[in-house]
């Protein structure tokens, strides 16, 4: 048990609240229930709340460390967006700062042994995915009408060119959440996945003995570099999706290419 | 017991291959091969809640569930961040550039009127030096101008009271000249007188004046 690797993902009922429809037996209907997933996507948004609350409470002109971080982390993002998708995007600023935030909290709170990874997860990466793509195409058809369309037909491209490059970019836009998605789940499934075999091997071999636990320093010393691999992902990843996030944005503002 | 769980599995369920291939590989490095079995029914067992015992992240049935949660805390996530913290945020970011944008236009404004008063002070200054000069050349030319003029009629006293001595000078010598011939006259009669006889004196006179002629 301690070795399994795939058991850290095992998404455990903390307690239910019953199913929805279904004909009464077992596995049929929705279940819903508050599971350790659950639970870790709300100690994320109570520590994100609370922490950027917290800090910025003196609202001091000169800010003390705590509100320095809050500050850095605002005009990281806000600079992230606005380079992206233009002062015009800045309005989706909390959108994409709320992304940000929530994985980066999401996959350090990973991090810590025996904590549950929400982003390991493809159903809340793909969740988050769709609701960048709903809120991208809401906003395209809202703010630009028919003409957000144009998206899938770039300027300048001769007609009989058109046939050909306006399928590849419909796939292209609707391969868009699966990419997002995919690319956070893998990253963060795979990466905790390699940490947990490489320390299960120092503990499998290092109860074998003299000759075991000298054959465990390898594993450990790779355990210690992936650990870092994998603080640098977790970082890396929430950047990743919050900048294409913006760029996606940025697509909704200004269609045509 | 490894291949048998394999092949339950395949029968089973398509999805748990990959995922329990995997599992009853590591077992078999960690060098415990009567590991899986029991571990596979703890994992059910653990699974609970009716949850299928797949690859937990391809597991539909924890599905709703997340995605419920996820909205829960997501939203709440966005309205907490986009009502109270970031509009927070911001505003300490903008009274802190406002505050450093007006301080440095004090600033500014104040290097400005420093600038003002070092220029005014400067004319001031050359202003009362080319006053000073002015000055200085006005006295110096007016003592030069009244020394000239002292000196000129110092000096006209001067001409007039030696032109007028060489008057004198002139009248004196004229009229010392004009003693000498009634001298040389009363000479002339005293000599004559002793030599020959009493002479008149007009005759003594006219000899002279003969003499004197020649």
């Amino acid at each position: 048990m301690a070795n399994d690797p795939i058991h850290q993902f095992v998404i455990q009922d903390i307690f239910t609240f019953g199913t929805i429809g279904g004909d009464g037996h077992e596995g049929s209907g929705i279940s819903l229930a508050f599971t350790n997933s659950a639970l870790f996507m709300v100690l994320t948004t109570g520590i994100v709340a609370a922490y950027l609350i917290l800090s910025t409470r003196g609202r001091g002109l000169v800010p003390t460390r705590w509100q320095l971080t809050s500050e850095l982390m605002y005009e990281f993002v806000a600079n992230m967006v606005r380079s992206s998708a233009g002062t015009e995007g800045m309005r989706f600023f909390p959108f994409v700062f709320s992304i940000f935030i929530f994985i980066f909290v999401g996959n350090m709170l990973g991090m810590i042994p025996y904590f549950f990874t929400i982003t390991s997860h493809i159903i809340v990466t793909f969740a988050m995915a769709m609701t960048v793509m709903t809120v991208v195409v809401a906003y395209g058809f809202i703010r630009n009408g028919p003409k957000f369309l144009k998206l899938f037909v770039p300027a300048g491209v001769p007609s009989y060119l058109l046939i050909l490059v306006t399928p590849i970019e419909i796939i292209s836009f609707l391969s868009r959440p699966i990419s997002l998605s995919v690319r956070l789940f893998g990253n963060m499934l795979a990466g905790h996945i390699t940490l947990k075999v490489f320390t299960g091997f120092v503990v499998t071999m290092g109860s074998l003995g003299f000759l075991g636990i000298l054959g465990a320093a390898l594993p450990l010393l790779m355990g210690v570099a992936l650990t870092a691999l994998e603080f640098m992902v977790a970082a890396v990843q929430a950047y990743v999706f919050a900048v294409l996030t913006s760029m996606y944005l940025n697509d909704a503002i200004h269609p045509s290419h | 017991m490894a291949r048998i769980l394999i092949a339950q599995a395949d029968g089973s369920e398509a999805e748990l291959h990959v995922p329990a291939e995997d599992q009853i590989q590591f077992d078999e490095v960690g060098g415990d091969h009567s590991q899986p079995e029991g571990h596979v029914i703890e994992g059910t067992e653990a699974h609970g809640g009716g949850h299928t015992d797949v690859f937990p992240p391809f597991d539909a049935s924890t599905f709703p569930s997340q995605i419920l949660w996820l909205a829960i805390s997501f939203a709440a996530l966005y309205f907490i961040m986009s009502r109270i913290a970031l509009p927070r945020i911001g505003e300490i970011l903008e009274v802190r550039r406002d505050r450093i944008e007006g301080d440095l236009a004090e600033a500014d404004r104040l290097r400005q009127k420093t600038d003002q008063a070092i220029a005014s002070y400067e004319e001031a200054l050359s202003d009362a030096r080319s006053k000073a000069h002015e000055i200085a050349e006005k006295t110096r030319s007016e003592i030069k101008a009244d020394l000239d003029a002292k000196r000129a009629k110092v000096e006209a006293d001067l001409s007039k009271k030696m032109s007028a001595a060489e008057a004198r000078i002139a009248e004196t010598k004229t009229e010392a000249l004009g003693h000498v011939d009634a001298i040389a006259a009363e000479t002339a009669q005293a000599l004559v007188g002793q030599l020959v006889g009493k002479v008149p004196v007009k005759a003594a006179r006219d000899a002279v004046a003969k003499v004197t002629k020649e």
